[in-house]
């Protein structure tokens, strides 16, 4: 095994980041390891964020991957709250925002995304909240007292888990979604029916098919303002529509950029001593077989975890299913494969009368993906029915008499 | 601090010292034990914490609720021992809890 030398220089404290470090020290990488990020906390954990932090159930510490004393013990070094601004290839060095200069032998870029923020009139207004960065989520905490009106726009992951936690928090909750139905990227319409109905259930003014044309208010956002005319009296906003990838850097270097930083399977940029990982990268991908950027935490650390073995001369290629979760209410999502493309459904259970499913995509009779909802022991299996794009009779999927573990080879 | 001990599959041991609240997953992740990633971080969602544990704490834990139960069903390698790591907190009557690591984990 050939062990690189010298130092590590990562661009980003997410987890992608924080997880390459990590990792190049387990696998015995003996010289410096530094972590810059933009914000000022130690690389945390995103996912609770919309989540138990929200909430109120867990502290800013409890988000950390490591804690301080662990980070220095396992010497990783971490430069936060100053952004880097150029990257000089040929000298080996990046710049940052205080014109500082850090000297790198490899470089890995793990600039992740930040969120899109929505483009109409008044979205600038100081209660208007974006949901990505711990300083955004204390930020909406501070306005979530029991009886406040909220107004989240967007009925994706972040728009769905926020309403759960706010409406639980006792506030009159809104969420308002441009296309026909909530989840519409990534689930079928009976997934995303059921969640529809769960959340009016829990009290959720749940609102499909609008759109916001602008805030409106003097210093504040006082009402959202519909593309229909109507309007919705609200106390704050909170935008959750989607992540935009940090690839400035990386083109400004010069480096490909198509969707996102494009690296090989290898994790690899054109330039042998820069290597990307997580949010911010498209990659080939061998199960879905073409090029794909993934936001997800999973893919964030396998890709860091990659990335680290490749600098160690590993050449291993990195491969993993794309999967995903997310807790709404008592509820768990778990979903893995790309359902996009598939021409059969397939349910085990009933979305529209229980709490607890499982739906399978297939295309030209072979499983794609899987959605499971509270049914851990089955999205186990599902995982590797779908590694595998099994081929399993629909009825037999569908039959809940039968065990699903009978299923799989 | 309770102390921890991991053993890998090869037999290699990692003693780490944990704190109290925090998940067994957090602490040996805090402290880069092999073989134990916590990719869902920590939620029940992923299985990549997957440990045995030894006696006799293992009978002495509080057991796993349905969410476990569930994913370690469909988890490889799976025995009476198995638990999630993510699911064990932390506590001063665990102090000397011996915890092995699954080889494919």
């Amino acid at each position: 095994m050939t062990q690189a030398k010298g130092t590590v220089l990562i661009i980003g404290g997410g987890q992608a980041g924080a997880e390459t470090a990590v990792e190049l020290r387990k696998l015995g990488h003996d010289g410096r390891i530094l972590i810059v990020g933009e914000e000022p906390f130690l690389p945390y954990k995103r996912p609770p964020l919309s989540k138990a932090y929200l909430a109120g159930d867990c502290t800013e510490t409890q988000l950390y991957m490591m804690q301080a004393a662990n980070l220095e013990k396992a010497g990783i070094e971490y430069h936060g709250g100053v952004p880097v601004t150029r990257i000089d290839r040929a000298a080996h060095t990046v710049e940052r925002a205080d014109g500082t200069q850090l000297r790198y032998d490899k470089l890995v870029l793990a600039t992740g995304g930040r969120a899109r923020p929505l483009p109409v009139p008044g979205a600038d207004k100081p209660n208007v909240f974006l949901l990505r960065t711990i300083a955004d989520v204390q930020k909406i905490r501070a306005h979530c007292q029991p009886g406040k009106r909220v107004a989240i726009v967007g009925g994706g992951f972040i728009g769905l888990e926020a309403a759960a936690v706010l409406v639980k928090k006792g506030l009159a909750v809104t969420v308002l979604e441009g296309l026909p139905r909530v989840l519409a990227r990534v689930t079928c319409p009976q997934v995303s029916a059921f969640f529809e109905r769960v959340h009016r259930q829990a009290g959720v003014d749940l609102r499909t098919g609008v759109q916001v044309a602008g805030f409106d208010g003097d210093a504040e956002v006082k009402r959202v303002c519909l593309s229909d005319g109507s309007t919705i009296e609200t106390d704050f906003v909170v935008v959750g529509i989607g992540l935009i990838p940090n690839t400035e850097l990386a083109a400004s270097a010069g480096l490909a950029v198509d969707n996102g930083i494009v690296v090989d399977e290898y994790t690899r940029t054109a330039d042998p001593d820069i290597y990307a990982a997580g949010d911010c990268t498209h990659h080939p991908s061998r199960f879905l077989g073409r090029y794909v950027r993934l936001e997800s935490v999973q893919n964030a650390m396998e890709q860091g975890r990659a990335a680290a073995r490749n600098i160690m001369g590993r050449q291993e290629p990195y491969q993993m299913v794309p999967w995903f979760w997310s807790d709404q209410y008592d509820l768990k999502l778990q979903m893995v494969g790309i359902s996009s493309g598939y021409d059969q459904l397939v349910l085990r259970g009933d979305p529209a009368t229980q709490r607890h499913f499982a739906v399978f995509y297939l295309k030209n009779g072979r499983i794609i993906a899987a959605d499971t909802v509270s049914r851990p022991q089955e999205f186990m299996l599902a995982k590797k029915l779908v590694a595998e794009n099994a081929t399993v009779d629909p009825a037999r999927l569908a039959d809940e008499t039968l065990p699903l573990k009978t299923l799989v080879g | 601090m309770p102390t921890l001990k991991f053993i890998e599959a090869s037999g290699q041991t990692h003693v780490v010292e944990a704190v109290v609240g925090q998940s067994v997953m957090e602490a040996a992740t805090g402290h880069l034990v092999p073989g134990i990633v916590g990719e869902c971080g920590g939620c029940c969602a992923c299985a990549t914490c997957h440990v045995y544990v030894e006696e006799p704490w293992c009978g002495q834990l509080d057991p796993p609720d349905e969410m476990e139960r569930g994913m370690l069903d469909g988890t490889p390698g799976v025995t009476a021992r198995s638990r999630l790591s993510c699911q064990i907190k932390v506590s001063a009557a665990l102090d000397g809890l011996v915890l092995r690591i699954p080889a494919a984990s």
